[in-house]
């Protein structure tokens, strides 16, 4: 027995996300009494998992695990899962995770809970705490399988460091066929993605036009943000599909969440509710924004935004 | 080319969530309910695809008659058939498992569902759908072309976008981007007419039961109100952001 992690990487290195999950996994471990075991796919190195408490690295191997699939990845970790006789299996809720783990679910007969934001409140039955509603509520969902695969929410329960000396091995899997295939990925390159923020600097209409982004990108650039936008940015054009957070864009779920020029429609908050801090900068007072947010600014984005520019440098260099 | 969406009927984005039952279920008290965001533009591109290359549309629903006005909606965007099956839709592996059953009776080359809804937020239908019927399955799905047999999609992700290339038959998690807010379709008087002659036909549940069980909702606790900063004491905000909320 023992808890399966899927941990995620990207060029050789492991992604942020794997540190977190990595960490919920020990402390779930630690709860049901058994060791914690990763799993890999082609990162020969696996000893970064070392500093979250995992007992355990198998890195699967094989051509087929260079590119991402989702129907080959998940096949190779119910491969595994079943081996260990695992009864708990936990993802993050990357793209790519949230894309594989229903495939995973039906692999391993196993009920998939997505948006997970704590550690189990009992484990028999597994009862976990979720959002719901977009965020604008919580539910407690109680398990009736006996193998589960946790998705946990980013940002929902933190890097948690604890020393171990994981023990590395590499395994071939079969391969799943599959009539997909991948003919190009174009991703933005050197940029922090909105997934994997701690920080994300948001822009609205109140910015006025894709010319004026340069203020958002110093900003976000002096706090190592990810910068976003809103739906009607996005819609006319001023920033890729990619940026819009908001209902219908990504989902941001971040320490800290800057909006400048941003009302604070309730599609668009209703995507960034999970975010720990929110800070809204915007000239209407009345924008509904302010409600939503931890600490605002009534002022104008062009005045205020290279003040506090300038300002935060100054604090970071210190 | 048959086209199956799988619609989910769901509260307006700008309802009130409460909960009644001991928090136990979705307060429906004045609520008016929608088509899934992610769904409807799913089915909008469905309805291209019918317009275009003589695609059949089916939408399916899981659900009691309440849903049927939804359906009826789907069918004046241009659907032409519409399917509810009979049953509470308890959790995503139990709707999964119906439309799965509806699939293996009508085999169907192209299912659609949005990536996720937003009451539920689950993100699993359309991928148990593909699991359970060994079909291929790309979601977060922005765009998608079909051409002698083969399907080209675009595939969001984390940063950028993937391009795939696939057969049939073939599982899509549809969100925004598959078509843009501005090609949604407003039914006119001349498709609600049409709607109303449209076959529903409602079946039965297939047996299944569902692998999780929500104990009971709650909402988030209240937020505190906002603290206002002038806009001229910028050192303020650094300072609250790194003493007391402890972020940068």
């Amino acid at each position: 027995m023992a808890v399966i992690i899927y941990t995620e990487t990207e060029n050789g290195s492991f992604k942020k996300v794997a540190f977190e999950i990595a960490s919920y996994g020990k402390a779930l471990a630690d709860q049901v009494g058994q060791k914690l075991v990763a799993v890999t796919f082609n990162q020969e190195d696996g000893s970064a998992l070392g500093t979250y408490g995992v007992d355990e690295v198998v890195n699967i191997t094989g051509a087929f695990t260079s590119s991402f699939s989702a129907k080959k990845y998940a096949a190779a970790l119910a491969q595994i899962a079943s081996e260990k006789e695992a009864s708990l299996v936990v993802v993050s809720s990357s793209a790519n995770s949230k894309y594989l783990a229903p495939l995973l679910a039906v692999k391993l007969a196993a009920a998939y809970t997505s948006n997970v934001i704590a550690l189990p409140e009992s484990t028999e039955p597994l009862t976990l705490k979720r959002t719901c509603y977009t965020s604008k509520a919580l539910s407690i969902v109680s398990s009736n399988q006996p193998i589960n695969i946790i998705g946990l929410s980013s940002n929902a329960f933190g890097i948690i460091e604890t020393q171990s000396s994981p023990s590395q091995s590499s395994v071939a899997v079969e391969e799943a066929t599959s009539s997909m295939q991948v003919s190009s990925v174009e991703k933005v390159t050197g940029v922090i993605t909105i997934a994997d923020a701690d920080v994300v600097v948001s822009g609205g209409r109140g910015l006025k036009g894709p010319e004026n982004w340069y203020l958002i990108e110093d900003l976000a650039a002096t706090l190592g943000a990810a910068t976003a936008c809103s739906k009607p940015v996005s819609d006319m054009g001023w920033r890729p599909h990619s940026e819009h957070v908001g209902q219908t864009g990504k989902p941001v779920a971040s320490n800290l969440y800057i909006a400048i020029g941003v009302s604070g429609a309730i599609q668009h908050l209703a995507g960034i509710n999970s975010s720990k801090v929110k800070v809204v900068i915007n000239i209407d007072p009345e924008a509904p924004f302010f409600k939503a947010a931890d600490y605002g600014i009534v002022g104008d984005a062009f005045e205020v935004l290279p003040k506090l520019i300038e300002k935060l440098k100054a604090f970071k260099a210190a | 080319m048959k086209i199956l969406v799988c619609i989910s009927n769901v509260p307006d984005t700008t309802s009130k969530i409460n909960f009644v039952d001991s928090n136990t279920k979705f307060d429906t008290q004045g609520v008016q309910f929608i088509i899934n965001p992610n769904d409807e533009f799913g089915l909008t591109r469905a309805v291209w695809f019918q317009q275009k290359q003589q695609a059949e549309v089916t939408v399916l629903t899981v659900g009691d008659a309440s849903c049927e006005p939804t359906l009826r909606k789907c069918l004046a965007i241009g659907a032409d058939k519409a399917i509810r099956v009979d049953a509470d839709p308890t959790d995503g592996y139990f709707v999964a498992k119906q439309i799965a059953a509806v699939c293996e009776k009508e085999s169907y080359d192209l299912i659609i569902a949005g990536r996720e809804s937003i009451d539920h937020n689950g993100a699993m239908v359309p991928g148990l759908v593909a699991g359970m019927l060994d079909y291929e399955y790309i979601t977060n799905c922005i765009s998608l072309e079909i051409e002698n047999d083969q399907a080209t999609a675009a595939r969001e992700i984390d940063g950028g976008k993937e391009i795939v290339s696939s057969g049939f038959p073939l599982v899509i998690g549809a969100q925004k981007g598959l078509v843009e807010e501005s090609d949604l379709i407003i039914p006119n008087m001349r498709g609600i007419m049409q709607a109303r002659k449209k076959f529903l036909e409602v079946m039965a549940a297939t047996d299944a039961v569902a692998s999780s069980t929500v104990v009971s909702f709650d909402k988030p606790a209240p937020k505190g109100e906002v603290k206002l900063i002038d806009a001229d004491d910028i050192d303020t905000l650094i300072d609250l952001l790194h003493n007391e909320a402890k972020v940068i």
